[in-house]
């Protein structure tokens, strides 16, 4: 069981991680698609805070002797979903301004020969 | 082709003939075997119409099919999703000063010759968005299940936030008049575009409508949203609802 102060303290972490998340996206500065990731997160810590016997029921689960292990475990986890979500939209992102790289120079390249040669 | 089609064209009613430059914006993505007929249909019906088509990075040959039967196309280099090719069709619009607007899909699903029943609230001076709804649909509509509740709790909800009833909040045959298209080519919504912007849009302080149409079976394609896909898009679409009611909306500036 989570002891009670570690609780409260979790729980307002998640809270205040919850309230950043929805703050961005209202302003604008995250779109929907790549904060759902984040508020999963956030979602997770404040269940794990608030149901305080369930870390110590899922470490048993899987054998983990140690709770807070687990949650270290977790954690590590997310980040790496989190990374790795990023890595697949770097990619996309890099393919798709080469191709706007190359869609633009090739129609400078047309605008030029379009021109008259200056004198 | 679109003179021949043009000479065809049924004698149309008087108010027709006002002249309000009129744009068809077609989004299609791999819809090459059916764009064609679309742009034909909607020339046939109102050759005031100017088609154009935004290809929204199609492997098939959308666009020479568009230019083919005589629209002006726009082919986005990649994919950018349904949300940003309609809103290149509202941006396109309003550089080129055209005073209404109509979407109408490039899978064929939307019969153009409903426009006319589309525009007229528009027409009229009723509404600065009309959208037609399948709400009379008569069996043309198929749909998974996971998107027929969506559906069901979009119109719900986006009832509740604009303190107006909403029957199908996910139609994209819809017409806007030039306030309407500013608003949208500035700010439009990327994924499910449709739902969201019913919300923007009263946000706003702008007027929407539906009008019942019947919808047509997809002619060729596949629905570009598949079961899964359709559930992680309702997350998405609701959480972003959500907040859009704590979002400030300034007022859309008049013309110039």
């Amino acid at each position: 069981m989570t002891p009670f102060r570690v609780s409260i303290a979790a729980a307002i972490a998640a809270v205040i991680l919850l309230l950043v998340i929805l703050e961005l996206i209202r302003s604008r500065r995250l779109q929907e698609r790549y904060a759902l990731l984040w508020l999963l997160t956030g979602v997770v810590i404040f269940v794990l805070a608030v149901w305080r016997s369930l870390l110590g029921k899922a470490s048993d689960l899987v054998g983990i002797a140690y709770p807070p292990s687990a949650l270290f475990i977790l954690a590590a986890f997310f980040i790496l979903l989190v990374l790795l979500h990023y890595s697949t939209v770097i990619s996309r992102l890099s393919e798709q301004n080469t191709i706007l790289a190359q869609r633009l120079a090739i129609l400078e390249n047309r605008l030029r020969e379009a021109e008259p040669p200056a004198r | 082709m679109a003179q021949s089609l043009a000479s065809t064209a049924p004698s149309r009613p008087e108010r027709r003939l006002t002249a309000l430059r009129r744009l068809a914006i077609v989004p299609a993505l791999n819809e090459a075997g059916s764009v064609g007929v679309v742009i034909r249909e909607i020339r046939a019906q109102d050759p005031e119409f100017d088609v154009l088509v935004v290809d929204d990075g199609s492997t098939d040959g959308t666009s020479a099919a568009a230019a083919a039967a005589g629209a002006h196309v726009i082919t986005l280099p990649f994919n950018v999703g349904i949300g940003g090719a309609v809103q290149t069709g509202y941006q396109y619009a309003l550089e080129h000063g055209f005073e209404l607007a109509i979407q109408v899909d490039g899978d064929g699903q939307h019969d153009p010759s409903e426009i006319a029943s589309v525009l007229e609230p528009i027409l009229d001076g009723r509404a600065d968005l009309s959208v037609g709804t399948r709400f009379a649909e008569g069996g043309g509509y198929r749909g998974t299940r996971v998107r027929r509740v969506g559906i069901r709790i979009f119109a719900w909800v986006v009832s509740l936030m604009v303190g107006q009833r909403v029957s199908d909040t996910t139609s994209g045959f819809r017409a806007v008049n030039r306030k309407a298209l500013r608003l949208f080519a500035a700010q439009y919504p990327h994924d499910y575009p449709e739902v969201e912007s019913i919300l923007v849009l009263s946000r706003h302080g702008l007027r929407m409508v539906e009008v019942p149409v019947q919808m047509r079976v997809r002619e060729t394609g596949n629905s570009s949203i598949t079961t899964l896909r359709a559930a992680y898009y309702m997350i998405k679409v609701l959480l972003a609802l959500f907040i859009g009611l704590f979002r400030r909306y300034p007022t859309p500036q008049e013309e110039p």
